[in-house]
Order: structure tokens, then sequence, then C-alpha cells
């Protein structure tokens, strides 16, 4: 009895996203595995279909965040398909996307000197149906282009990464999430010297549907792994003085 | 179906195209003249004086000595070809076969072009019209052949279309020069006053080349449309080309897209049903003020989707200007090659690098902002980071060598290494603090090194010794120095990526 009404129940919330107007994941027979983070999503899954915007305060950031994307897109990729990567200069370092399951062969980077066209050849990317991941590095989008490009996306079932270093204004739009990606201190296994896995702190600001939250994952042997202990960001001189 | 052509001829085309650069000399008799051995020569004259009966050769002493107040002008020697080949090409709107005629016409090969004027005599009075509102005396004529129409066009003031099968009579009384024949020939004919083609038409074709040469018959059988006569169009037109004429002026950019739709519709069915596909393609209009636009476009993979072509075609469409309005509109194949009949799935699932919607992207992106910036990316068989990758040349390029994953690579890479304030300690351990952009980074972990030479016999230069580090708040670099430590001077440091 208690589990039909579980059922009950998540089957009711679906119903009231539908109805909310949540077209994401519609007609995608992939999921994305995050972990813990699933449970921060509108029916417990990543939104497929939708665009997410990546916001980089710092150029370390951005490293950060193109590593979290790879792996995004890589499981997006899984199933086949390209991924276009627009951006003005290219920034990153194909090899090393291997590391994070991304064949770098597969991507079609594309670089346009205007930012007028980079809106366009983003939303054309996005228009194409059958590519697997759009990633754009914009500066800045506002509500109407970005809505442009949702229309586009609610056609195409592509899914879309907007990557935005140092924004001026990071203002209001309508991607469906916004996440910050922010370098950790590593920690290696036995306390061996040298650097450990990639860790990083996961926020995620903003999410339609969903509940927002922060956690701390480490990318390791292929996959995201949540990490329990809590990591001190104090610097070493000040605990000195306290 | 008999062929048709037409032949047009400017008698004062030099002379017009004066009075056009100076309206005042439109009612004062003028001539051009050109120096010939040590005197000058009128060469070209215009309609007043022909009045007065000065022709083209007399020197202009003479001329001047009958009529004293005449001006004179240099000759452009160059100037007639020049204005009948501009000529010729604005007559593609009346025929796609448009030749140039020296010194003084042009060839239009009007087969099966005229009924879209209703008819040929009004489709010559449209030529005539046309380039008579441009300021020029124009004559033309229509027959089977060309040697015909020539002939009517310059020596028969009456008649402006010989109907199929009649230029036999139509020549009868004409002059022998009229046949295009030399000057020897002539003088021949006129001494032996042969002055009418009627005089020696019905002689024996063996007499008549016995007395006159083959070239003489050749001229009479191509008038007579025994023989084939070959011209050298302007244009070489196109074998997929599709014509649209509009009565109508076309002013709007809805009419431009209309056109171009119904054009790429033809075009595309006819390349199916041929099984072959285009790479390339242009797409010109004819404005009504003579100026033509052309824009052109080109594929990545042979295809005959009018609606994908039609996508490539509308980013440039706005380059054209109606301006006053633009009555033709010619869309022209090149680079036909055989395309494979593809199967269509019955759903869509995800598509793969060669797949057709992806090429269709990059057709759209690469005619809006050039291919050069559209990339894929290969390993190479390099340790140099920088030339650890190449560019695909070609999207569905395979992989000679795969990607190395032994060594960690930072994954955003500067594309020229930048310098930093270092403060490391030696013999070879990685760096305590670091400087860049005027931050202070406190290094907690490190890795390294691990030296890269450089490809002597690529490139000269020191070794770089690379290390991953990362500071206290938990990012992460790639640095390294440049060279060995020496006595006399400090090592270079450099900052060249950010691991994720």
């Amino acid at each position: 009895m208690q589990l039909k009404k579980a059922d009950i129940i998540t089957q009711l919330k679906k119903d009231i996203l539908l109805l909310k107007g949540s077209k994401c994941g519609i007609g995608n027979t992939i999921q994305i595995k995050l972990g813990s983070i699933d449970d921060a999503f509108p029916n417990g899954h990543f939104p497929l279909g939708a665009i997410h915007e990546f916001i980089n305060e710092k150029v370390e950031y951005a490293a950060a965040a193109k590593g979290f994307i790879s792996y995004l897109v890589s499981a997006l990729m899984k199933a086949g398909g390209t991924c276009i990567w627009i951006c003005q200069t290219i920034k990153v370092f194909p090899p090393s996307l291997k590391s994070f399951d991304l064949e770098p062969d597969k991507i079609i980077f594309v670089n346009v000197q205007k930012e007028k066209d980079l809106l366009w050849v983003t939303e054309e990317a996005l228009k194409c149906e059958g590519i697997a991941a759009v990633i754009a590095e914009l500066k800045e989008i506002n509500l109407i282009e970005s809505r442009r490009l949702q229309l586009a996306v609610e056609k195409s079932h592509v899914t879309g990464f907007i990557i935005r270093d140092q924004p001026r204004d990071i203002g209001i739009n309508a991607c469906v999430s916004r996440w910050k990606i922010s370098p950790l201190p590593s920690s290696s296994e036995n306390n061996l010297p040298g650097i450990g896995f990639p860790r990083w702190n996961i926020e995620l600001l903003k999410i339609r549907n969903g509940k927002p939250g922060a956690w701390i994952m480490e990318w390791s042997y292929g996959k995201l792994h949540p990490v329990s202990e809590q990591i001190t960001l104090v610097p070493q001189e000040e605990r000195k003085t306290g | 179906m008999s062929k048709r052509f037409v032949t047009i001829w400017f008698p004062h085309l030099k002379t017009n195209w004066f009075t056009r650069r100076q309206p005042s000399l439109y009612n004062t008799p003028f001539a051009l003249a050109l120096p010939d051995h040590g005197r000058m020569i009128v060469t070209a004259v215009n309609n007043v004086l022909e009045k007065e009966g000065i022709q083209a050769g007399i020197a202009v002493a003479d001329a001047k000595a009958i009529f004293p107040g005449l001006k004179v002008y240099d000759d452009k020697p160059e100037l007639s070809i020049k204005l009948l080949k501009a000529f010729a090409n604005y007559c593609i709107r009346y025929s796609p076969v448009v030749a140039v005629d020296p010194p003084d016409g042009l060839i239009l090969d009007a087969t099966g072009c005229s009924h879209l004027w209703g008819g040929d005599l009004l489709y010559t009075t449209a030529i005539i019209n046309r380039l008579k509102s441009f300021g020029y005396d124009v004559k033309a004529g229509m027959a089977d052949t060309i040697g015909a129409a020539w002939a009517i066009t310059r020596f028969d003031a009456t008649e402006i279309v010989i109907h199929s099968n009649q230029q036999y009579f139509a020549l009868l009384f004409l002059p022998p020069v009229a046949l295009r024949l030399d000057q020897d020939t002539l003088e021949l004919l006129d001494k032996l006053g042969l002055r009418q083609i009627q005089n020696f038409i019905g002689i024996p074709r063996a007499a008549l080349k016995r007395r006159f040469g083959n070239h003489f018959i050749e001229r009479l059988d191509q008038a007579l449309g025994c023989k084939e006569e070959m011209i050298h169009p302007v244009q070489e037109p196109a074998p997929y080309h599709e014509r649209l004429p509009c009565p109508e002026l076309i002013l709007t950019r809805t009419g431009i897209e209309i056109a171009l739709q119904r054009l790429l519709e033809t075009l595309c069915s006819r390349l199916q049903r041929e099984q072959k596909g285009l790479r390339y393609a242009s797409f010109t209009s004819y404005r009504v003020d003579g100026k033509t636009q052309k824009i052109e476009i080109g594929t990545n993979r042979v295809t005959h989707n009018s609606n994908h072509l039609f996508k490539l075609f509308e980013l440039k469409l706005d380059t054209i200007e109606p301006d006053l309005g633009i009555e033709l509109f010619i869309l022209q194949a090149f680079k036909i090659e055989e395309s494979q009949p593809m199967q269509n799935k019955i759903w869509s699932g995800n598509c793969d690098l060669n797949d057709i919607k992806v090429s269709e992207f990059i057709d759209r992106v690469s005619n809006r902002i050039g291919v050069n910036n559209i990339h894929r990316y290969l390993p190479d068989e390099h340790y140099w980071p920088e030339r650890s990758i190449r560019l695909a040349s070609s999207l569905d390029e395979k992989m000679s060598t795969s990607w190395k994953t032994d060594k960690s690579r930072p994954i955003q890479l500067l594309s020229t290494p930048e310098r930093i304030d270092v403060t490391a300690p030696i013999p070879d351990y990685p760096p305590m603090i670091f400087r860049y952009k005027g931050k202070l980074h406190k290094i907690k972990n490190a890795d390294g090194p691990e030296r890269i030479e450089t490809e002597w016999w690529l490139e000269k230069g020191q070794h770089r010794d690379y290390y991953s580090v990362e500071d206290e708040e938990g990012n992460r670099y790639w640095l390294f120095r440049l060279g060995h430590y020496t006595s006399d001077q400090k090592p270079q440091w450099f900052i060249h990526g950010f691991f994720a």
C-alpha cells in the first residue's frame, strides 16, 4: 500500500511538470547518471533537450566547467552522434578531452570572430536535429537571445551548453539551469605527494522545476564520485593566527 | 525544329558612345580618326556627317576640305570590342547564347526564345527598342541562318524577320557584299557584272568553286543554311541551368525568393531524375538597367535538395538590389557529380559526422563565416604540445594514430605560453610560488618535471620541463621552465595551460 502511494505521487509529480510546460527530456532515451546531483533535477534525471548555462568567474573555473561538460557530453555521445563546439578562438586542448571520455575527433570546432555570428551559428547548430550536443562559448546572452535558443531546442531536442567566461552581467535568461563549477584542492590517496584526481565544487545555482544545491565531486576512474569529507578552504596562515 | 538567329548591327557604335558622353555633339557633325602611314584617316563618322556623304576611310584633310567645321576626335581602337562585350552580356536576357561579331555586331542564337516575347517580330523589335533606348543606332534581323540574318540586317531596309526556310528568296535582290565575302572576290564579281545574289545563285556550284574558291561557296552555303556556322558565346551556358524571365519586373525580396525557389525546384528535379547532384551553383539576376548581380554557393557534399540549397542562397539574398526591377533570373549549376540515391530512415536517430544534416549545417555556416573557420582535430605523432594535434583535411578523415592519455594534459591550453615570475628551488624542484597576472599563487602540490624536447629537425629552441601544479585554492596549472639552469642567467618560466 505504502509503495503504491509513492508510485502515485511520482506519477502525479511528472504530470504536474508536463502541465508546467517542461518539455525537457521528451523523446530522449539517454540518461546521464550524476549520483546525488540527480535528486535536484525534475523527474530525477538531468534535463536533456534544454540549454544549460555555466558561469565562470575566473579562467580556472572555465577549465573545471569544461571538464564537467566534457563528461556530460561524453554520456550524450555514447549513443552516437557528433558534438559542435562554437567559440571565438579555440582555448580547449582536444587531447585532454579524451581523459573525460569524450572523443576529440568527433567534435567539430567552429571559430566565429563576430559576436553576432556567434549567436547565429549557435542557433543554427541547435536547430540541427540529431546532433548530440552543442557547446557554445558565449560571453553575454540576454533574455530574448536565450529564448530564441530555447525555442530551437524545444523543436530539435538537442542539448546545449553555454559557457560564459567572466560575464559582465549575469542577468536573467531562459536557460533551464545555471551552474558554477570551481576547482577544489585535490587529495591524493594515502597522502602520496603530487596532485590527486580533479575535484570540483559543483554549484547548481538555478534549475527550473528543481532544487538548487551544491556538491563536492571528484572525477576518477571515468566517473564522478561524491566526496564526503569536508574540505577546508581556509588558507593556512589564517588558521595559524586563529 | 530549325535554328533561329538574330544579328544586331550598331552602324554608329563608337560615335554613339561619344555622343552619349557629350550630349552637345548630338546634332554636330564629327568624326573619329587614327594616324595611318603618316596621315590621319577617318575611322568612324556620326550619322549627321554620314548624311553629308562623308564615310570612314578618307583622310581627315580631305574631309575637312569638304566640310570645314568638322570636329575630329582621337579614335579608341579597343572601344568597340569593349562595348560589344557589354552589350553581349546585356543581351543574355534575350538568349543564353550571345556572341560578339566584330567590329560592330552581335549574334544571338534565338532558337526557342521568341515565343516568350510573343513571336519573332515582337522579339526582334523588343531587342531593337531596348538597345535604342541606350542611345545607340541599332538594326537587327532574324533568320534561320547567321548569314541570312547578317545580310538583311545590313542591306535590307524593310525586312526584319525572315520566316523559316525563306532565306533563299530574301537574299535574291541583295548585293554580293551581304554574303560577307572578301574584297578580291567582290571586285571580281563586280567586274563580271554579278551585282545581285540572284545573278549567280543558280550557277552550278562546281563552276562557282572553280572561279571564286572554297570560301565563296562556304559563305553561300552558310547563308542558305546548307552548312552550319559555329559561334563563340561570350558566356558559355552551363549544361545545367534554368532561366526565369519575368514579364513583370521583380522589385521585392519575396519576389526574388519565389523566383529562386521555382528555379531550384526545376533544376533539382532534373538533377534527381538523372541521379546527379551539384557542388557549386550561381544565381544571377539581370536588372532592367543593365546591371547583373550574382550570388554563388558551394556545398560540402553533392546535393539535389532544393530546400537546403535555398537556405544557402537565402543567406546571400541581401546582396541583390532590385533597384528599378529585375527582369530575368538564371540559376546555373557547376561541378555536377553523380549522387547515390539515399534511402530515408523511417525514424531518425543521432547523426554521425558524415550525416547529411551535419554537412548541411556546415554548408550553411561556412557560407556565412567561411569554411576556414570550421575545424576538426586529429592526433598527430608529436610530443610537443602545439604539434600533438593537426587539422583534419575533411569531415570523414579517419585517425591514423590514437589519442594519448598516458600523460595528463590541461583542458585549456594557451595558444602562446605566457611569462610568469617563479620562485623555485634548484636543481629541478617544482616552483614554490608563482605570480600570474598580478596574483600570487602558493603551490601546495606538484607533479613533474616532464621533459619535452624540441624536434630539432622541425624547429630550433630549448627543451621544456613541464610541471603540473596545484595552488592553495585548488586551481591546477601547467607550467614549464625553458632550457637548463645556467650560471649566467635565470631560467624563464611560462604558464601554458589550466587543468580541470
